[in-house]
């Protein structure tokens, strides 16, 4: 076969699918972060200013008291969902890996909630946690927890990890799953012979199993890294775009949306401002995702 | 398996630890469960009913609250554009997405990984976070407020996860059945469709799965690209449902029923395709 003719080929597969990714994605990527070096009246790019929008959002009030507030949330979102949500998913992992009784039901259940709407279920737990009328307040009150009656939602210091418990509901079937691949694959004999030679359980984990799925909790902990930086919706519906109360709630996902478009209650767009954010958010995902990756292979253990 | 956690044959801490871990587990179904039973239960009550007798049954199972959700909430066109664009996209992604994997993973050049790395761009970075040269983008083609709009996000959101998983399995078919496919006098279109693609097939349920979950739940494009009532999706109805009717929870309840039960009966039939399609991304195969 002559080359011109693989050449033509060649085209013919990869061009629709590269155009589309270069016009809706690469494009938009390139384009966020040269914006970020200009001045901008509304939706006009005005002059070159090189880091000066920069400068603005590290260092000018009432920007920097914004950002440094909303990356903070976002830190609180990646330890609770470390802490909580891939420890679960870790003794889940393992108790199904061990086949325990009704593991197949267990497993089924606890990863539904992962394919569901999160603008739904955004919505049902702010009902949910009404202070008068939720089914949360109902359930401490019928159990005479009245300590536990308050408004979980409107309360600055609560608030944050009120929507953080429902995002853990949400999510902690899918590193619960990606847990159990990774512990079924951990060659039997290996535990087999351990066990015949009498190795308590809790070693057996420690010295067989955890070393062995180190790429697993890599993985989950980067995508629980990515999914910290880019938290919006679970805000929007729950806290609205403002990150109530006075901003107690607010991340970087939010703040860029009110520079990007506005929002009702206080803030008129600022192209300038949103665009580095949006370079910022790029950075810390590609760069804390490449460090956490160096990290951890230096500790991953291999057959 | 010889190391089955059982309860019998087991030194007391042992049985004491399993009794311990069984009760975790169930408690952890309950609280899955839970809140959407009483979701479930809630849609059929008067919100009078939902604040004084939340834990009961409804006294009436009143359909009504469907009827009015479906007909005056505009929940029938939403849930058809949300199957619509879905389709659409999903159908473009799988086109586009299995036409680029072959290219990749089956022909040999110089730009090869330049080709693959470019789709491959838009896995680690966040496209929301492109949104504003994206929304300018749009506003010029003159696309916002335009279903096509969300149809063309979607499918390039789609394609960089698509060609990496289809590129990695197309690479493993022996080249041996293309080469006697050749001498047959086939050519690479017909090579593509006879043999690539039904070979593919299971790589291809899996990023559809891995694929249509995020396009159907998706809110934030919606958000930015459509205003009109009647070009919502059912995710964007949902919310805009939500800030009109703030006080008819019993309304309120049955569009979020609408929004979460039938992916939820979806997934009781085809939970074993969901969970291996879902974690793709995160397991190696």
């Amino acid at each position: 076969m002559n080359n011109k003719g693989q050449t033509l080929w060649i085209l013919f597969f990869i061009v629709p699918g590269l155009s589309l990714v270069s016009i809706v994605i690469i494009y938009p990527l390139f384009a966020s972060l040269l914006n970020s070096f200009y001045a901008w009246d509304g939706f006009t790019r005005m002059e070159f200013v090189g880091l000066q929008n920069f400068k603005t959002v590290f260092t000018q009030y009432p920007y920097n008291e914004r950002f440094f507030n909303a990356i903070g949330n976002n830190l609180k979102w990646f330890i609770s969902s470390m802490v909580i949500q891939n420890t679960f998913g870790l003794l889940f992992g393992y108790l199904l890996s061990r086949r325990i009784k009704g593991h197949e039901i267990y497993k089924r259940v606890f990863f539904m909630p992962v394919l569901l709407s999160i603008i739904a279920v955004g919505f049902l737990w702010k009902l949910y946690y009404n202070p008068q009328f939720g089914l949360f307040m109902k359930l401490f009150t019928a159990l005479g927890w009245d300590f536990m009656n308050r408004a979980w939602l409107g309360d600055s210091s609560t608030a944050t990890y009120a929507i953080i418990l429902m995002n853990i509901w949400r999510w902690t079937g899918f590193p619960t799953l990606v847990f159990l691949a990774a512990m079924d694959n951990v060659p039997e004999e290996c535990l087999e012979s351990a066990h015949m030679d009498g190795t308590p359980e809790w070693t057996m984990f420690w010295k067989i199993t955890f070393p062995l799925i180190i790429p697993a909790i890599m993985v989950i902990t980067v995508l629980t890294l990515i999914g910290s930086i880019n938290v919006f919706e679970q805000v929007y519906t729950m806290a609205d775009l403002d990150g109530a109360p006075n901003y107690a709630t607010d991340t970087l996902g939010t703040l860029f949306y009110r520079s990007a478009f506005g929002s009702q209650a206080s803030t008129v767009p600022e192209i300038s401002i949103g665009s580095s954010l949006s370079v910022i958010i790029y950075v810390l995902c590609l760069g804390l995702s490449v460090l956490n990756i160096l990290g951890f292979q230096k500790k991953e253990v291999q057959l | 398996m010889i190391l089955d956690f059982r309860f019998s044959h087991s030194s007391p801490v042992k049985k004491v630890l399993y009794i311990l871990f069984q009760i975790i587990l169930i408690g952890y179904v309950i609280v899955i469960i839970y809140p959407i039973l009483n979701l479930l239960l809630s849609s059929f009550k008067t919100t009078r009913e939902i604040f004084t007798n939340p834990f009961s049954f409804p006294a009436e199972w009143r359909f009504s609250n469907y009827v009015k959700v479906w007909q005056k909430g505009g929940f029938d066109m939403y849930f058809v554009n949300s199957i619509v664009i879905t389709a659409i996209a999903m159908a473009l992604v799988l086109l586009f997405g299995s036409m680029a994997a072959n290219g990749i993973a089956r022909y040999n050049y110089k730009m090869k990984m330049v080709v693959y790395l470019l789709f491959l761009s838009g896995i680690v970075l966040p496209l929301k976070a492109a949104i504003i040269p994206l929304f300018l983008l749009i506003k010029n083609l003159h696309l916002t407020d335009n279903r096509l709009s969300l149809i063309l996000i979607f499918a390039a959101m789609g394609l960089p996860s698509t060609v990496f998983i289809l590129s990695g399995f197309m690479k493993t078919i022996p080249k041996e059945l293309e080469y006697a496919a050749r001498i047959d006098g086939c050519n690479d279109l017909v090579i593509f469709q006879k043999i690539v693609i039904p070979l593919s097939m299971p790589s291809i349920t899996l990023v559809t799965i891995y694929n249509i979950v995020p396009i159907w739940n998706d809110f934030f494009f919606p958000l930015i690209f459509i205003s009109t009532d009647s070009k919502k999706t059912l995710p964007l109805g949902v919310a805009s449902f939500f800030g009109q009717y703030q006080i008819a929870w019993d309304l309120i309840f049955a569009a979020l029923s609408i929004a979460i039960v039938p992916m939820i009966i979806v997934y009781l039939f085809m939970s074993r395709y969901f969970i291996k399609g879902m974690t793709a991304g995160a397991v190696k195969g």
